[in-house]
Parts: structure tokens; C-alpha cells; sequence
């Protein structure tokens, strides 16, 4: 059954394929996407046409490649500072989050544990159209009472980065402060009974020991902004991200461009994925 | 002691400025939102109007019972297809394999769902890979209709949750000493047995937390019902969706959004009080 124990051939044999049959599983679509990428077909499927790197370069009246179109780059781009402010924001709330509720006690701190776990189980069309009636109501108000109008608190760009914080710093908090409850009380006893104040402890020793948990949060939060949909859709304006984009594309106007863009998600992914393996086997 | 509470302040500040603006105040509006209706005159007034729509027209509720099924369903099938992959990598294979594995299956989760969905679409086209791979080999005639079906929508809703489940049943299998596997099997124990008497019970919280996360990204998802489920497979959330940003009626979409809410959070307190589980290990 396990390692240790003697197992039948059948039995091992059998396990073994229904690993294979998963791991196809999960690799087909991958896969299928990054051939169909260089398909030289006007048609996202099959049949394969020959080799093309036009759904990457072309500019012609049938055909535009990823690196042609303005309007696919502008969401990537668009997607890319949203992931890296939401990635920024919710790390610094997130870590504080961790170190509140680790560190400090006080009463409510049950209840606040509560509802900053809650996006957990909020589903993600819920907040997204939560936040959308919270910001369209504060806009109302203020622009009948002050007569101010707040942009931001129609769907825009801002809006986006809103929503997608309130519940990536969850995440943040959460891995932040699995690496927290590792910490040595003594290091910080020590630097206080130096006189070190709690700020200045919290500055110069937790968060130096909490530094690579902090890096991986930053990168946990931008990718989860990075791919977000749910959420997303009901809160942007006239700058779409890279998955709203690809979605109305996906509905109504499939090109393989569509294939080439997620063949260069998948291979950028990939990459990382084998690069920070690598990298973390030799350290041990 | 009075840098102490500063600090503390410093802390609490921000959190509570996260808990209290994104996530506490967009709910209570949702829910009064929900109470609201316009008169002819274009009077905001109190009434359940928008929810008796929903008891009163039969697609509505329909949709909201499937789905829940749907969901639950969708997560149970995950623990059966992704428990014995995450026994396989904690305790058959050895360490020097797993490791690699494992990381295999962060890929796709990190790619975004959206990508993925897209990669199943082309797959189960009527002239994609799998049909013409199966017309190649002459299983079929002529192409299966695979894609806008429930089928389809199974395994796009399988595919982009399973992997949440994999990771804490991993981390929960990891610490199960191997030696009380050994122990039952050198008392004659069968493997159903230590299956059913050793390893479930004390996997049950990785299972707990691994089925809350993905009944949770099934319920709430939006992506994978309305690009490969057809016309049979209407998604709670494209409803919501549908009020919001199709008819442009807020006050019933309100009303929706807080019934899947509501019946999120009943049936995860439900399997929560069934397990014996808190929500707090849930995150970690």
C-alpha cells in the first residue's frame, strides 16, 4: 500500500496508470493550446495547417498577430499594473493583518479573524457586485451632497485594483502569517529588553525573518490579480484586463491570437515554475 | 506601555479600514439593495418584491437548486478523482519524484482559469482534438457532440478546482506517521480497512478545508459554466451576471447574490458542525 510495504504487481500497476491518465488529463489543454498557437488556420481548432508564426507577428487584413494588436497589448499592460499595485497594497495590508492577529491580543480580534478570513468563502461574483453597489451608492452620495464626482468610484482601473485587494489580502495574511507562527518570541523579548520599541522591532526583526514569505505573497498576489475574472467583470470600466479581454474574444470574435496569447501565459508560468524548482533544489 | 498601544493602533487601523470598507459595508448594502424597490413614481421603497420573483418564476430557482447539487457533486467527484493522486505523492512514490509532481500540478492553477477553460473548449469542439482523434482512430463516425453540455461543463468545473483540494489532503497525508499503516497491515488488516479506518479519519481536515475551497470556486464560478456549458447549463452566477450587467436590474440581482450567500455560507456551516471543523483551520 505504501513505500514500505510489499505491494502486488496488479495493484501497483494499476495505481501507476491512473496517475498517467490524470497527469494527461491535466496536461491536454495546456498542451493543445501551445501547438495550436503556431497553426497556420484562420480557425482556432484543427486541422493543423503547417507551421505559422503569424498569430504572433502578422499584420495583414486577415490575420493579427499578439504583438500587432493594440488593443491585446493595452490589456496586458493593464493587467500588469493592476497585478502589480493589488500585489503591493495587499502584501502591506496583508502582513500587517498577520501581524496583528499573531501578535496582539484584544477583544473582537475573534470577530475580525472572522471577516478577514470571509473572502475565502464569499464567492467572488458576490464581492465583485458587493463592491460595485458600495462604490456606486458612496459616488451618489457624494456627488448629490458635495456635488464632487469621484471617478474611481465608477467602474474604472481604480475600482479593479479595490476589489481585487479587498480579497487577495487574505491570501497574503494567510501565508504571511503560516511563516509568523515560526517565529522566536526570544528574538523579539531581546530586542525589547534592549529597548528596542515594538515598532522598531517589528521594522528590523520580524519582518527581515518574514522577508522571502513576503516576496511570495507579493507573487501569490499578482497572479491571483493577474488571472482574476470573477470579480473583475463587474467592476471594469473602459479599460479591460487581460481576462476580461479574453473573454469578450472567447464569446464573440475567436482568432487564434487567442491561442497565442495563452501559449505565452503557459510558457511564462511554466517557466518561472521550473526556474524557482530548480533554484530551491540546489539550495538544499 | 503607551508605545505599545501605538503601535497596536498602528496596526489595527488599517485592518480595520480593509474589513470594515471592503467587505463588512459592500454587504450590508448588498442585502439592503436587495430590499429595494422603484415605484412608478421612481420611489426607492421597502419591499420583498425582488425576492418573490425569484420563488415566483421557475427558471430562477431551479437554476439556484442546481447549481447547489451541481456543486456538490462537482466537489465530491473532485475528492474521488484527486485522492489517490495525493496519496500517490505523499506516501508511494518516493521523495525524489514528488517533488517535481507536485509542482506539475501548481501549473495549472497559476495559469488562471481562464486560459485553461479555453484549452478544454478547443478540446471538445465538435471538429477539436478529442473528436478528431477519435474519427482518426475510428472509434466515431462523425463527431460527438461533446462541448455546451453538461459533460463539458463537469470537466471544465472539475479541472479549474481539483487542484485546491490536492494541496491540504497533501500537507494532511504528509503527517500520518507511515508506521500506523504498517502496524494494521501487520495485524492482518485488509486495505479497505486501513483505508477506511486510518487514512479517512485522519485526513478529514485536509479533506474538510479542500472540499470548502473548491464547493466555494464551483458555486461562485462564472467562467467555465458560461464558455462551455450550453443552454441546459445555466449557472447561478450568469444570472446574477445577467441582472447586473445585461437588464440593468441592480435591486434583483442584489436579491440573487445574497441568496448565494446565504446558501453558500449555510452549506459550508453545515459540513463544517458534520466534520467537527472550525472555519479557522480552513485557511491554514
Amino acid at each position: 500500500m505504501i513505500r514500505t510495504l510489499p505491494r502486488s504487481p496488479l495493484y501497483i500497476t494499476g495505481y501507476r496508470i491512473y496517475i498517467l491518465l490524470f497527469y494527461i488529463f491535466l496536461i491536454m489543454p495546456l498542451i493543445t493550446i501551445c501547438v495550436l498557437a503556431f497553426n497556420d488556420s484562420n480557425f482556432i481548432a484543427l486541422p493543423w495547417m503547417g507551421f505559422s508564426l503569424d498569430w504572433f507577428f502578422a499584420n495583414t487584413d486577415e490575420r493579427l498577430g499578439l504583438f500587432k494588436d493594440p488593443d491585446l497589448l493595452l490589456s496586458v499592460w493593464t493587467s500588469l499594473q493592476t497585478g502589480f499595485l493589488v500585489a503591493l497594497f495587499s502584501t502591506i495590508v496583508g502582513t500587517i493583518a498577520a501581524l496583528l492577529f499573531e501578535n496582539e491580543k484584544f477583544r473582537l480580534k475573534g470577530l475580525l479573524y472572522f471577516l478577514a478570513l470571509s473572502p475565502l468563502v464569499i464567492p467572488g461574483v458576490v464581492l465583485g457586485i458587493s463592491i460595485l453597489l458600495s462604490a456606486t451608492n458612496a459616488g451618489i452620495y457624494l456627488e448629490e451632497t458635495f456635488g464632487i464626482d469621484i471617478e474611481i468610484l465608477a467602474p474604472s482601473f481604480w475600482l479593479v485594483v479595490i476589489g481585487q485587494f479587498s480579497f487577495c489580502s487574505t491570501f497574503v495574511m494567510l501565508l504571511v502569517g503560516a511563516r509568523l507562527k515560526k517565529f522566536d518570541p526570544v528574538l523579539e523579548e531581546a530586542a525589547l529588553s534592549l529597548r528596542a520599541t515594538k515598532l522598531q522591532v517589528i521594522w528590523l526583526i520580524t519582518i527581515p525573518f518574514l522577508r522571502s514569505a513576503i516576496i511570495g505573497a507579493f507573487v501569490v498576489a499578482f497572479l491571483i490579480s493577474f488571472s482574476n475574472f470573477n470579480t473583475t467583470i463587474f467592476l471594469v470600466g473602459s479599460d479591460p484586463t487581460l481576462p476580461v479581454d479574453l473573454y469578450s474574444r472567447i464569446k464573440f470574435s475567436s482568432t487564434p491570437v487567442l491561442n497565442a496569447v495563452s501559449f505565452m501565459i503557459v510558457s511564462f508560468i511554466t517557466l518561472s515554475a521550473m526556474v524557482n524548482f530548480a533554484m530551491n533544489r540546489n539550495r538544499e | 506601555m503607551k508605545k505599545t498601544s501605538s503601535t497596536f493602533y498602528l496596526l489595527l487601523i488599517p485592518v480595520l479600514l480593509w474589513l470594515i470598507v471592503l467587505i463588512v459595508v459592500p454587504h450590508m448594502d448588498l442585502m439592503f439593495k436587495s430590499f429595494r424597490l422603484e415605484t412608478d413614481e421612481g420611489n426607492m421603497i421597502f419591499s420583498l418584491n425582488n425576492y418573490l420573483t425569484f420563488f415566483q418564476d421557475e427558471i430562477y430557482w431551479l437554476t439556484f437548486v442546481k447549481t447547489a447539487l451541481y456543486s456538490i457533486f462537482v466537489t465530491f467527484l473532485a475528492f474521488v478523482v484527486t485522492f489517490p493522486v495525493a496519496f500517490y505523492l505523499t506516501k508511494v512514490i518516493g521523495k525524489q519524484y514528488s517533488g517535481f509532481m507536485t509542482l506539475l500540478l501548481l501549473i495549472p492553477i497559476w495559469i488562471g482559469e481562464l486560459v485553461t477553460v479555453y484549452g478544454w473548449m478547443i478540446l471538445l469542439r465538435d471538429n477539436g482534438v478529442i473528436n478528431n482523434f477519435l474519427m482518426k482512430i475510428g472509434l466515431i463516425n462523425s463527431p460527438i457532440e461533446m462541448l455546451f453540455t453538461n459533460f463539458s461543463m463537469t470537466i471544465g468545473l472539475l479541472y479549474m478546482s481539483m487542484l485546491f483540494m490536492i494541496v491540504p489532503m497533501m500537507s494532511a497525508l504528509d503527517s500520518l506517521d507511515d508506521s500506523l499503516i504498517e502496524a494494521a497491515s501487520d495485524l492482518g488488516a485488509s486495505k479497505w480497512t486501513i483505508f477506511r479506518q486510518i487514512i479517512i479519519p485522519y485526513t478529514t481536515p485536509g479533506i474538510v478545508s479542500g472540499g470548502i475551497i473548491v464547493f466555494m470556486l464551483v458555486i461562485g464560478d462564472f467562467v467555465a459554466p458560461n464558455i462551455l456549458g450550453g443552454k441546459s447549463s445555466l449557472w447561478f452566477t450568469e444570472q446574477i451576471y445577467n441582472k447586473f450587467l445585461a437588464s440593468f436590474n441592480w435591486e434583483e440581482g442584489a436579491a440573487f447574490g445574497f441568496l448565494l450567500l446565504l446558501l453558500s455560507s449555510i452549506i459550508i456551516w453545515v459540513a463544517l458542525k458534520l466534520t467537527g471543523q472550525k472555519l479557522e483551520r480552513v485557511g491554514s
